[in-house]
């Protein structure tokens, strides 16, 4: 038996079985979730799309001139226009009468903070554009920075924990319920722990002929300070306390939820990361802030009717499945 | 066909002849009334295109930016503030080299409040990288209007077409409309090379580096020193199309051979050349209408200017704390003329006939320096003056 292999990359790759919109080669870290996520959504989006992406890591580590990982049209024009560019891309291929259907990718910044107002705008005028929200809960791409989607009391650079403060002092900003508050027909949130179910709501999300949103949690080992090869668990965890739960909305209304059975303690997920490592200190306003993140993982699994009450309470890898019409009505 | 048509009336139609795909804008004085018109010949079913009415101007040029990025001919058109919120899409427009044509509809910028006419939001973009053309009147800036898009399309520069408000926008005027059969016959249908396209997917606006920024910066400023022969063929050609002539980079009036000249730009010029009738007991002079900023027409300047003395360069905006901004450009482009510089018309302030023997007597007194010349000293407290 002979141990020299060969192997002829292009063929292996005409043998993938799923379409590579986002190619390998870019420069994201190891284990950057977001280069992940934005994989898994071109693995199902398929060929037929174009991106608008807005400024930031996934745009800056995948089209360093005159290399490009992308294999669909793609362009990219600013921080905060994404939405809007992606509206007039939609808006010429309806004059043309073409049918491929538009996306627009963006991190969290480019969605909670300073793109918000193009975001809100496309969604209220309808465009058919899927919106992505590549969100690593932080401006990545400038240093990690502090942004709407920073978690409170996580240490950004300019959020950072000293004697006067434990970290960000805002909450979260609830980004979902305000992109529902739009009655788009579709909008959900997914992590990369959950590939499949990902893949299925950009799918749903593809179809719809009108505006989506998808919001995905992307972990950023570089900027929450953990190992690499820990992003999935800490996607997976982040789910599993109740601090990102698993939701769709359509029309507003809450249409699903990913029962979690069996929630872990919010510390479960914080101690992996770096930047909640204070917030282990032995000092009583630590131990009131792991309070207080564990009060909004009860609250989320108190809303959305996380623990389900189905007949199965010992299996704990249903998580993997959407319910329809959540887990309380399940 | 001539009609008496208000001014943003015209312009709306001068746009619809173009066929544009897409077309996206928010309302702000005194750019809405070519907005509404275009709304409403939309509504009517008159211009088969789609009408994006966005929450800004930052998005109004996003989603043009947008839609000629993905194939469609595109428009969107600002004023003052909305210049100003769109600066940085305007920038990145013409970095990507998309080929859109916008109308200024040219307002001073506040503070203090204040929505008349100025050239200082088109004067604070003109280093986005775009072409400029400054529009004399109406007419003018129906022509300009149609041959913008060929000079856009034909570069690959981005044209921003710039009207004075309320003056040109808001005046009622008998003009000549183009013929749908003149349009289509000069302007084919939209082509931009790097559209995408999902059967060719291609990656725009990626991230460049220090090793070939320089490079990508340089054939941007070639381009639009190579855009004169495209902007002077465009004229040319639509001259013939049409039968009217508006100049190509800058045309002389009143008296060629005159040793004194004033330069102005947009609709300052019919002012100054009304007036030289009125005063006839004052001399004529050659007066140099200068229709396309930029690119910075050097050499027809140059030509133009030949045999000149003395040259006022009048214009309707300053950059504060230096002077004049056009005026600074001339005064760097003609050496052997001595360049007067001063700032009219600000925040709409009326320009009356009396301003050409004004500008003549304030060049006698050999100061060159810059001044606001229609300012009311007297209304301004001691240490302001
Ligand atoms: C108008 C503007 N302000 C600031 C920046 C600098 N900037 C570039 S990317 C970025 C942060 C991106 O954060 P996010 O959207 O969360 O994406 P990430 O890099 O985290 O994936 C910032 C602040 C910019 N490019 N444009
Ligand atoms: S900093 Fe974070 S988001 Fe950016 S490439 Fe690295 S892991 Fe990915
Ligand atoms: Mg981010």
């Amino acid at each position: 038996m002979s141990t020299e292999t060969h192997v002829d990359i292009e063929q292996l790759r005409r043998r993938q079985p799923r379409f590579q919109g986002l190619e390998s080669g870019h420069r994201a870290c190891l284990g950057c979730g977001e280069a992940l996520a934005a994989r898994l959504v071109l693995e199902s989006a398929g060929p037929n799309v174009m991106i608008a992406n807005a400024t930031g890591c996934l745009e800056v580590f995948s089209t360093a001139w005159p290399e490009s990982a992308w294999r669909v049209p793609w362009v990219h024009s600013l921080f905060e226009n994404a939405a809007a560019v992606a509206a007039g891309m939609e808006a010429a291929l309806k004059h043309q009468g073409q049918s491929a259907k538009v996306l627009a990718f963006a991190g969290d910044g480019g969605t909670f903070d300073i793109g918000f107002q193009a975001v809100s705008g496309m969604l209220e005028r309808g465009h058919n554009v899927l919106f992505v929200c590549f969100d690593n809960e932080a401006y990545m791409n400038t240093g990690i920075q502090r942004s709407g989607s920073t978690p409170h009391a996580a240490v950004t650079t300019t959020s950072p924990a000293g004697r006067e403060r434990m970290g960000k002092r805002h909450l979260k900003k609830d980004i979902v319920s305000i992109i529902a508050a739009h009655h788009v027909p579709y909008a959900a949130t997914a992590t990369v722990a959950y590939p499949s179910d990902l893949r299925k709501k950009v799918r749903r999300a593809i179809d719809v002929d009108g505006p989506s949103f998808l919001h995905v949690h992307s972990p950023c080992p570089l900027g929450w300070g953990h190992d690499s090869e820990k992003s999935i668990a800490v996607s997976r965890l982040a789910v599993e306390t109740g601090l990102f739960p698993i939701i769709e909305l359509e029309r507003g209304e809450l249409t699903g939820a990913m029962p979690i059975r069996h929630p872990k303690p919010v510390t479960e997920y914080l101690k992996l990361q770096n930047r909640f490592r204070h917030l282990f200190a032995d000092d009583p306003r630590a131990r009131e802030e792991l309070e207080h993140l564990q009060a909004l993982a009860d609250y989320n699994i108190e809303v959305y009717g996380l623990l389900g009450d189905g007949p199965d309470p010992l299996d704990t890898s249903g998580i993997d499945k959407v319910y329809r019409g959540g887990a309380k009505w399940a | 066909m001539v009609e008496a048509l208000e001014g943003s009336q015209a312009l709306a139609r001068a746009v619809v002849l173009c066929r544009p795909g897409v077309v996206a804008a928010y309302p702000i004085t005194p750019q809405t009334h070519i907005v509404e018109n275009i709304s409403k010949l939309v509504a009517d079913g008159v211009a088969k295109l789609e009408l994006v009415s966005v929450e800004s101007e930052f998005s109004a040029a996003s989603v043009a930016m947008g839609a000629a990025a993905a194939g469609s001919r595109a428009y969107t058109a600002s004023a003052s503030q909305g210049i100003l919120l769109m600066a940085e899409v305007l920038f990145n427009i013409a970095g990507l080299r998309i080929p859109l044509v916008m109308h200024c509809a040219n307002r001073a910028i506040g503070a203090p409040l204040n929505i008349w006419n100025d050239q200082s939001d088109s004067m604070a973009v003109r280093d986005a990288g775009w072409i400029q053309i400054y529009c004399a009147d109406n007419q003018e800036a129906i022509d300009s209007t149609v041959q913008a898009y060929r000079i856009a399309e034909r570069t690959e520069l981005p044209v921003m077409v710039c009207v004075d408000g309320f003056t040109l926008t808001h005046t009622l005027e008998p003009l000549e409309m183009p013929s749908q059969e003149q349009v289509d016959g000069y302007l084919p249908s939209y082509r931009y090379a790097r559209s995408l396209n999902v059967r060719h997917p291609i990656s725009q606006g990626t991230l460049v580096g220090p090793d070939v920024f320089p490079e990508a910066r340089h054939s941007h400023h070639q381009a639009l020193l190579n855009s004169i022969a495209e902007i002077e063929s465009a004229n040319a050609d639509w001259a013939a199309v049409s039968g009217r002539d508006g100049g190509g980079l800058l045309t002389v009036e009143g008296d060629p051979d005159a040793e004194i000249g004033i330069l102005a730009i947009g609709s300052t010029i019919g002012t100054l050349a009304e007036a030289m009738d009125e005063y006839p007991d004052r001399p004529r002079v050659r007066l140099i209408k200068l229709r396309v900023y930029r690119p910075f027409p050097i050499n027809a300047l140059r030509e133009a200017c030949r045999g000149l003395r003395k040259l006022a360069v009048i214009e309707r905006a300053f950059s504060a704390g230096m002077g004049g901004i056009v005026g600074t450009e001339v005064r760097a482009s003609v050496p052997g003329v001595e360049v007067y510089n001063y700032a009219i018309g600000l925040g709409g302030r009326d320009i009356p006939l009396g301003i050409y023997p004004r500008i003549l007597d304030a060049m006698e007194t050999g100061d060159t320096g810059f001044r606001i010349l229609d300012v009311d000293l007297s209304k301004l407290p001691e240490e302001d003056r």
